[in-house]
């Protein structure tokens, strides 16, 4: 049957397809779909939302030694985090087969950094495949089974933004049956006190020479060849670029990216005038091919910069000398306006950042749709570097630099959990002078609405125990624990400030739900009574995406402002702040929504 | 590059609709027999920013990205971002545009402003320009969600698939409850593309 899928959906139909029994995430664009499609469609696998990705990594690692084919997902930076489980497993080898998915997002769609993840698998010293389309993302996941169960390795499957959220078409296949063999004991295999782990070290040695032999022989990397006296050594989407430039090339194809096959890579060079490495990110390939003393160039030519793409190849094969002309023009935008992300209509998030901005106060921030208040109008954010480090930001700060006024770090609901929960720990024990703002909207948002520990509800849809932020934060020793309403804006602005000014630290929990998920929020809309707007800009300077200037000017040529009732939820912030009181409810529901 | 294929790439702003707008042109070009691929970037981007959705098919589809001046279509749901996408245009492309007018709260004047007329700007660029008031046809329909797929029924004849090969990609894409009105916005759509080519013709 052919199905057209993204390269998330397929590895989602691969793990069913491959006899996968257990698969665990947290979510991260751009990965997330990957264990939303197994939960949803392929409901005999336990799939789960863990914590954070060490915790889903780890969850993986007993199903796996618990005898289960086990796939484990994760954005590249969330790889960071599993990163402690992940280079011991590379010692301790699988139960049965073992796939972590490092879904890296080259040019930084929904990140904070482009780390290229194909280094992880060389540090580990295990196998990554790297698909380049969803064909192969799906087969992948099968294939890396096989060899996790085969070198007794755990094994990557290396996806790219362009890789997971790309469609195209794919064949399905049936579902392989996988006997269950269950836990079998092995102590000097799984508990890696250094005696053991010694010994297993001079293992992970060997198996990487049979390895080495391994990725000659694969079909995962395989020659194309149409006789040309060109050659290109590429893998992943960086083979389809090239493909559109260069139909008629012959090709060295890269699945199988660790180790690499260096005398296949030796042979097809010495076959060819002049062999070019095209690949994303990292000079991965060129650095190990360089290193065994083959001629190659790739990164001379090719950015390491962002995502590549049709247009960024065709003008690095030009400077090669193997294309005359780049067709199409260069990216020369319009000088228009910019239109950046901005947080919803009505989005709770917005009258806490408000009150930060009056406060003048400096706020270390975290990962979440809240971050995008450091962006215009707002601009209220002052660091942002990964999970759950506002806390220990905010921490390092004050005790340096002790502010009367306080210092705030943000941080949303599923953040928190993620790992602000150490930090706030370190807050508390080590007697910071810090006020913890919990954007708590009861969803992880900005990936599209994932369950987490405190929403009540599992991945598979199933009622569970909602953990208690109050009183998480109150048994770790916090004494002053508020919560607000965000819509409530003189009371936002009031308590912030008051807690920003306390000693010790303090945290404030908002309480209103993300307007988007699980339910659309929609109250009835506000309206802008022109005769009475003053054109100030106040509401403007909110950023709210239902406010815009009218066409309507004051006699001082300043837009008078109109909302747009359909994108409107009725959450009064903007009534709130307009002096003139020009916002009002509307008579009536406007039209249905 | 590759001549047979054909590029589709539909802009917006997050909330309107693009991705269900690839999925049925991309559902509509697998009906009728062809390799297809497409691609957009989901996150952070779509919240309210700008969304972009490029369609490539044909015989045989490598990369999922169009290059720029290689759209033979270019759909556009909001005025400006039809503006702001044209270097993706072949020279002999087709604009299809709705007159949705999204003013960002960064565009109140100051440091940016909107522009005061995007389809009178595209058209000294681009040839082939058609502008609808799809946003207030949708909302006279009773749905202002529509302009996504009127806007694709007006770009339907330009692709030369039988009109079956567009109903079943719609009712493949389209939560059931709502197949039947967006059939109509897109017949809509095309009777609107029609009755513009007449006027230029």
């Amino acid at each position: 049957m052919k199905s057209f899928l993204s390269g998330n959906e397929a590895v989602a139909r691969g793990a069913f397809e491959a006899g996968i029994r257990l698969a665990a995430a947290y979510p991260g664009t751009p990965s997330t779909e990957i264990l939303e499609n197994l939960a949803e469609k392929y409901r005999s696998i336990y799939s789960e939302w863990s914590p954070n990705e060490k915790v889903a990594f780890e969850v993986g690692i007993g199903a796996s030694l618990g005898g289960a084919r086990t796939l484990v997902a994760m954005k590249h930076v969330g790889l960071n985090v599993a990163a402690d489980p992940f280079m011991t497993f590379a010692y301790t080898g699988v139960g049965a087969g073992f796939v972590v998915v490092s879904a890296d997002d080259p040019e930084m769609h929904s990140s904070q950094n482009e780390q290229d993840n194909r280094f992880y698998a060389k540090f580990a010293q295990i196998p990554f495949l790297e698909p380049s389309d969803s064909q192969e993302s799906k087969d992948f996941v099968r294939l890396a089974c096989e060899v996790s169960e085969q070198f007794d390795t755990p094994v990557m499957l290396r996806m790219t933004t362009r890789i997971s959220h790309s469609k195209g078409i794919v064949e399905e296949a049936e579902p392989v049956k996988v006997p269950n063999e269950g836990f079998k004991r092995d102590m000097n295999k799984y508990v890696m006190i250094p005696s053991n782990a010694k010994k297993r070290h001079v293992i992970v040695a060997e198996r990487l020479e049979k390895l080495k032999k391994y990725s000659e022989e694969t079909r995962l990397n395989f020659v194309e060849n149409n006789g040309s006296s060109t050659g290109i050594i590429t893998g992943g989407i960086a083979y389809q670029y090239a493909k559109d430039n260069l139909p008629d090339a012959d090709y060295l194809k890269i699945g199988f990216g660790f180790p690499l096959p260096i005398e296949k890579i030796r042979k097809f060079v010495n076959s060819h005038n002049m062999t070019l490495v095209i690949e994303e990110l990292e000079p991965y390939y060129e650095e190990q091919i360089k290193a065994a003393g083959i001629m190659v160039e790739g990164k001379k030519y090719f950015s390491r910069l962002g995502e590549l793409s049709p247009y960024k190849v065709a003008l690095g094969l030009k400077e090669a000398g193997i294309i005359d002309k780049v067709e199409g023009t260069s990216h020369d935008p319009e000088t228009l306006f910019p239109r950046p992300p901005v947080l919803c209509p009505g989005c709770p998030h917005r009258g806490p950042f408000m009150a930060l901005k009056k406060l003048k106060v400096p706020v270390t921030g975290d990962i979440g749709c809240y971050t995008l208040a450091v962006l215009p109008p707002l601009n209220t954010m002052d660091t942002c570097i990964c999970m759950g480090a506002s806390i220990g930001n905010a921490i390092g700060m004050e005790k340096v630099n002790p502010n009367e006024n306080g210092i705030a770090a943000v941080i949303g609901d599923s953040t928190f959990l993620h790992s602000g929960i150490t930090g706030l720990l370190d807050a508390v024990y080590n007697k910071s002078n810090i006020t913890v703002i919990i954007l708590d909207n009861r969803i992880t948002a900005m990936t599209g609405g994932q369950n987490h520990p405190a929403t009540g509800y599992t991945l598979m849809g199933e009622k569970t125990k909602e953990v208690n932020l109050v009183e998480l934060c109150k048994a770790l020793g916090v004494e002053s624990v508020r919560e607000i309403d965000p819509y409530d804006y003189e009371s936002t602005l009031e308590v912030i400030r008051t807690e920003l000014k306390r000693p010790g630290p303090s945290v404030i929990i908002t309480n209103k739900p993300c307007v988007l998920m699980p339910k659309r929020v929609m109250d009835r809309p506000y309206k802008v009574i022109l005769e009475d707007c003053n054109g100030c800009s106040a509401c403007f300077r909110i950023g709210c995406p239902a406010i815009s200037p009218s066409k309507e000017m004051t006699p001082r040529n300043h837009p008078k402002a109109v909302i747009d009732p359909l994108l409107c939820t009725g959450c009064t912030i903007c009534a709130q702040i307009c002096k003139p009181e020009a916002i009002v409810l509307v008579d009536e529901p406007a039209v249905v929504r | 590059m590759n001549k047979s294929l054909t590029n589709v790439l539909i802009v917006g702003v997050g909330g309107q609709g693009v991705l269900l707008a690839s999925e049925v042109l991309s559902e509509a070009a697998m009906l009728a027999g062809m390799d297809v691929k497409k691609s957009e970037v989901h996150g952070m981007s779509q919240r309210g920013g700008v969304v972009s959705s490029h369609v490539k098919f044909g015989p045989k589809v490598y990369s999922p990205i169009i290059p720029y001046g290689q759209a033979d279509i270019i759909v556009s749901f909001e005025q400006a971002e039809a503006l702001r996408s044209i270097e993706w245009l072949k020279s002999d492309g087709l604009i299809a545009t709705s007159r949705t007018r999204l003013v960002p709260p960064i565009a109140s004047g100051g440091k940016f402003s909107y522009p005061d007329d995007p389809i009178a700007e595209l058209q000294k660029k681009v040839n082939r320009v058609i502008a609808i008031d799809a946003d207030k046809i949708a909302l006279e329909m009773g749905n202002p969600r529509l302009v996504n797929i009127l806007l694709l029924g007006a770009i339907s004849g330009e692709l030369g698939f039988d009109g079956s090969v567009w109903d079943r990609a719609i009712k493949a894409r389209v939560k059931s409850k709502f197949v039947e009105i967006n059939l109509k916005a897109f017949a809509r759509g095309q009777e609107l593309a029609e009755q513009t080519r007449k006027i230029s013709a």
